[in-house]
């Protein structure tokens, strides 16, 4: 530890700490522009500077390091000059067209202007103009407000691992850029418009949409992919206009993923409104009594176990409990939530859970990624891995497809089971790596469940997390990377067939006369069976809604209070940031409003009452392996077939996605180019 | 009292002679190099330490010294020596003649200071432009090692060194040292911060010293000689013998080697043959290459060339680029042509340098006119004083420093200019009807 005395405020902070987090630690706020802390340390802007005594000039303070006995000065005249002068210097050549600029109240520049910068301007000569540069359909630029903090390059090169911002050019000419104009290949990109601390770097979908001051701002949790990001929802009456990640240190840190952040557009568009109901082959609007009327029309009488549930991806838990609740009720025993197909253990959690925890991650010291792509499957997630790996001594390997870019160096074992085969036999020499590392990391994707030997591949990914010695009871090495954020909460809840109960495949296989899909967009309407009472709850009019028999509104996750479960198995609440538009309504109401109607009324009424009987704590307890028996399954079962990653589109693969124009841009941006043959 | 050629390290700075090995060693160099690095490498930093010898580069930090931060034990990280020749300060030229005409100094420089520091290897980073200098150094270390003075074992001391040339791409910034380091890794040549001090974290994360040429060029000669001939020129802590390059409004423009603390109007009267016209015709001197702030005449009538001398007088020896204008020059306008050299080489990493040369220069631009306002002038300096000390290298200090030494000295002439640009544009008085 080391003592610094910051204005007269003695502190300890440790050795190797920079005088500016002395600063704060003492108290004192240090402007900055360039300093972020995720991001390496630049120096270049200069905000930062304080006095240090017998420092012959003053100090960048985010980068020089304390010593013990340093006496720092943050607000001497010295201190005050240098500010008030990089401020100036600053202001010269920005354009003051705070007015128009969509960064305007929530701008760096701006709030430290007024802090620390001076009154008039002083600078009589032309100012300079930069063309903007195009970086991809999600992120405006407007290069001549840029400061050049390169905080943008770094992020990119250090977060993202796509090093394809740049800076071109020499003193004043100085400009980012890509060199050659092209988009951004990361699925991070949303998160350059966060760290820019001007409005150099803007989100184009927000436009000149609107004001911050403007909006409210809801906390949510991201469900569109499993990471379970924390998000800020900004709305305006009845509209999402942005969404913005919170800071988790345990989940996403500050980014966010660009489905999560830039797909909201798809909920004003192809929603379910109203009620709807199939009348002489046709649907037709109806009223909620009418469709309550429709499906007691037809369940009434009908015997339990002819009923069926499927649930989709991105369902919260509550509707989920009410729909099993409801089941039960109807004595029915068939529910499942797997409409991937994805073969998977829930005898105990950990057999489905990301174990070593997101954070986890940076403990590890060896990984191994079984058919799965943790870029598309889950960026944040990716971005972590790769945080470990920058540090350092931690080699990773992956068995699936060949040729993906993960953003790290990692070693390709193999494309299919064969390659586990040979870890498991000892004959690939990776398997030493994962045996000498002290905490191993196995990382399977969901998509390489959702085939026939699902259940074998499983099992031989626990085998190979049990011979590397990563199931200890001091690290869970073993992880499954789920893909959406509502696939945990419907197994944790045990949204499954229960005794006796059928599972999705013999529900769609005639097994079931009337299934009630609760957001299950995901099942293929040709795999109905003809003559089957479906009743289809969910918020968009997907592919699967058009085949209802009836279909109730319900909400999307930014339109109701709900829990979800993510990856890890971490129990968090998002809140209503808006209503659902027109008639529709939170499921677990319609639910509640169903089951009256069916004559088997659901025992709450009140969403605290169902969170009881749900009984689901927030947030998540490391648990650790004391158990090292498998899952079910025979690793000898696997067959040869090479893994197939699960999402084919990353940026349409769910269905709010795949409702948004922004998405539907980004796909056709990033569409693989069509390879052209030498002359 | 003028060097005696007796005296002088750079025997061949004119190139009447041949560079190659074997008139380099008929001059003497390469003599004895296996027994000074026999002796260890405590003995030659000791050396260089009691030479007095300052790095020639512009700074003037004592060189023994910078050596002796390297580490001492070598740990699995290897130690690089990286020779800074990307001489571009404008007025400067006196690396150029030792690459082209002495480059054997410079070669056997390398080998006694890379083991003095322990490192295998040494890059010299040569300007881009210097592409006949290139040639010539390349062929030298050529024959250097066909002679097995460079390579394994080089010159039979038992010492692997070897030695690269690279060739810069022509930016100024590339010649500060943590600049010139990134530059050389391939990257931008932008500077690093500091701490952590090249002899710590260098080239490739590995202890690095970086030396200018003409300061590991006199290394041979010195050790040669003894510490005590070299410190027995000029004046306590400004000692040994330096090249100064004498140009501009002088009737013999010229490289000399010439003892430390000589006069300066010695200096360009005995070699230069003095100012065009007479030395009343004298203006000002920038007595450093173009970062140092000018010398009116009245202060270089007596003032020493050396360090400290010079900053007495708030100028500095830099790299002892002497340029001499005489009162036909358009001093506003040469200092002007300064900024827009700072301006066009401001690597643009830092926000003072990179926004405020290009202010200063085009403030300056209005002055040369006159077209600005008397305050303009206290505007223009503070403008500078923000810039200065404010950013991560030294770029920014010695392109503000010109503008400051000519307001200090010059201002009248600006304000003149001003008044008579005033003058001459002044909106006549609106004709006023009788009544």
């Amino acid at each position: 530890m080391a003592k610094v005395t910051v204005d007269g405020i003695e502190v300890e902070v440790p050795n190797g700490a920079t005088v500016l987090q002395a600063c704060e630690a003492a108290g004192k706020e240090i402007p900055r522009f360039c300093y972020h802390e995720r991001l390496s340390v630049a120096g270049n802007c200069r905000m930062c500077l304080v006095e240090v005594e017998k420092a012959p000039k003053p100090v960048a303070s985010c980068a020089y390091p304390v010593a013990d006995g340093m006496v720092v000065k943050t607000d001497s005249p010295v201190v005050r000059n240098a500010r008030r002068g990089v401020m100036e210097f600053l202001l010269i050549n920005h354009p003051l067209d705070c007015p128009i600029c969509d960064q305007g109240g929530e701008c760096d520049l701006q709030d430290q202007a007024v802090g620390y910068g001076m009154d008039h301007s002083r600078y009589r000569e032309a100012k300079r103009a930069v063309k903007d540069k195009y970086v991809g359909p999600l992120i405006k630029t407007i290069m001549t407000r840029c400061i050049q903090c390169t905080r943008c390059v770094r992020f990119a090169a250090e977060v993202a691992g796509v090093p394809e911002l740049g800076a071109t050019g020499r003193g004043e000419s100085m400009e980012i850029g890509t060199y050659v104009e092209k988009a951004l290949t990361t699925e991070l990109s949303g998160n350059l418009i966060d760290i820019c601390p001007v409005g150099a770097l803007t989100s184009r979908p927000y436009a000149f949409v609107a004001r911050p001051w403007e909006l409210r701002k809801t906390e949510s949790i991201d469900v569109q992919d499993a990471t379970g990001t924390n998000i800020r929802i900004d709305t305006r009456g009845p509209e999402v206009l942005r969404i913005l990640p919170r800071i988790n240190e345990d989940v996403n840190e500050e980014w966010m993923a660009d489905r999560g952040r830039f797909s909201f557009d798809g909920l004003k568009r192809k929603r379910l409104d109203r009620p709807w109901i199939r009348v002489n082959g046709g649907l037709r609007q109806a009223s909620w009594p009418e469709a309550f009327a429709a499906i007691a029309g037809k369940l009434k009488g009908m015997r339990g176990e002819r009923i069926g549930a499927i649930a989709g991806d991105l369902v919260e838990a509550e509707s989920l409990f009410a729909l099993k609740a409801l089941m039960a009720k109807l004595g029915s025993e068939n529910l499942d939530c797997r409409t991937d197909g994805a073969a998977i253990d829930v005898t105990r959690p950990d057999f489905y859970r990301f174990n070593t925890t997101i954070a986890g991650i940076e403990e590890a010291d060896a990984l191994l990624i079984i058919g799965s792509n943790p870029r598309t499957e889950a960026p944040v997630i990716n971005a972590r891995i790769r945080k470990r790996w920058v540090a350092g001594r931690f080699p990773v390997g992956r068995i699936g497809p060949a040729g993906i870019d993960l953003t790290y160096g990692h070693e390709h074992l193999g494309e299919g089971p064969e390659a586990i085969r040979a870890l498991l036999d000892g004959s690939h020499p990776f398997m030493e790596v994962l045996k000498t590392a002290k905490r191993p990391m196995v990382l399977l994707g969901r998509g390489a469940l959702m085939r026939a030997d699902g259940l074998a591949v499983l099992a031989a990914a626990w085998e190979v997390a049990r011979q590397a010695d990563a199931l200890r009871e001091d690290w869970h090495g073993f992880n499954l990377l789920h893909l959406f954020g509502g696939q945990v909460g419907a197994l944790a809840l045990g949204f499954l067939p229960g005794a006796g109960g059928q599972d999705i495949g013999q529900m769609l296989g005639g097994g079931a006369d009337a299934l009630w899909l609760l957001g299950a967009d995901g099942v293929d309407p040709a795999t109905i069976p003809a003559g089957t009472f479906v009743i289809y709850q969910g918020h968009h009019g997907d592919r699967i809604a058009g085949h209802a028999d009836v279909i109730l509104p319900g909400a999307a996750y930014t339109e109701k209070d709900g829990t979800w479960l993510n990856t890890e198995g971490r129990v968090q609440r998002g809140h209503l940031a808006v209503y659902p538009p027109g008639e529709a309504r939170e499921d677990w109401r319609i639910i509640r409003a169903a089951s009256e109607a069916l004559g088997a009324t659901l025992p709450f009424d009140s969403l605290a009452a169902l969170r009881d009987a749900m009984a689901l704590e927030q947030g998540l307890e490391r648990r650790f392996a004391a158990d090292a028996t498998g899952p079910a399954g025979d690793p000898a079962a696997m067959s040869g077939a090479a893994f197939v990653l699960p999402l084919a589109n990353y940026h349409q693969a769910d269905v709010i996605a795949r409702a948004s124009d922004v998405m539907a841009q980004c796909a056709a941006t990033y569409a693989a180019p069509v390879p052209v043959a030498a002359e | 009292m003028a060097l005696s050629d007796k005296d002088r390290i750079f025997t061949n700075l004119y190139g009447l002679q041949d560079w190659r090995l074997p008139a380099a060693q008929r001059r003497g160099n390469w003599d004895g190099t296996a027994g000074f690095l026999e002796k260890g490498r405590d003995w030659i930093i000791e050396e260089m330490k009691s030479s007095g010898l300052r790095g020639r580069g512009g700074a003037g930090f004592p060189t023994g010294m910078k050596w002796s931060f390297m580490p001492k034990q070598a740990s699995e990280r290897p130690h690089y020596l990286v020779v800074n020749a990307d001489e571009s300060e404008p007025g400067t030229c006196k690396d150029r003649d030792i690459i082209r005409h002495d480059p054997h100094t410079l070669i056997e420089g390398c080998l006694i200071a890379g083991f003095a520091m322990g490192a295998h290897a040494g890059y010299i980073y040569i300007r881009g432009e210097y592409y006949n200098e290139s040639r010539v150094l390349d062929a030298a270390i050529d024959e250097a090692y066909a002679a097995g003075l460079l390579g394994k074992n080089a010159a039979g001391s038992g010492w692997d060194f070897d030695l690269y040339v690279h060739r810069g791409a022509g930016a100024y910034i590339c010649g500060e040292e943590t600049a010139l380091i990134e530059s050389l890794e391939g990257k931008k040549g932008m500077p690093r911060l500091k701490p952590p001090f090249p002899a710590a974290v260098g080239l490739y994360g590995c202890p690095t010293t970086v030396n200018n040429v003409e300061t590991i060029a006199v290394v041979p000669t010195v050790l040669r000689r003894g510490a005590a001939w070299f410190a027995g020129f000029g004046r306590p802590k400004n000692s040994g013998t330096k090249i100064f390059c004498i140009q501009g409004h002088v009737n013999k423009p010229c490289n000399v080697e010439e003892e430390m603390s000589i006069p300066m109007r010695e200096l360009i009267e005995r070699h230069a043959g003095g100012v065009r016209g007479g030395w009343d015709n004298l203006m000002c001197v920038i007595p450093g290459g173009s970062s140092t702030p000018l010398l009116p005449k009245h202060i270089c009538d007596d003032v020493l060339m050396d360090f400290d001398a010079l900053r007495e007088h708030k100028s500095g020896l830099g790299t002892a680029g002497v340029i001499v204008m005489d009162k036909s020059t358009d001093i506003v306008r040469a200092i002007a042509r300064l900024s827009r050299f700072y301006k066009h080489e401001s690597c643009g990493q830092c926000t003072p340098c990179r926004e405020g040369m290009g202010w200063v220069s085009r403030m300056m631009d209005r002055m040369v006119q006159g077209r600005a306002e008397i305050e303009e002038i206290d505007v223009l300096e503070e403008v500078t004083r923000r810039i200065e000390g404010h950013t991560i290298c030294a770029l920014a200090d010695g392109g503000v420093w010109p503008v400051q030494g000519l307001i200090r000295h010059y201002r009248p002439v600006m304000e003149e200019r001003i008044a008579a640009y005033k003058a001459a544009h002044a909106t006549p008085p609106m004709p006023m009807a009788a009544e």
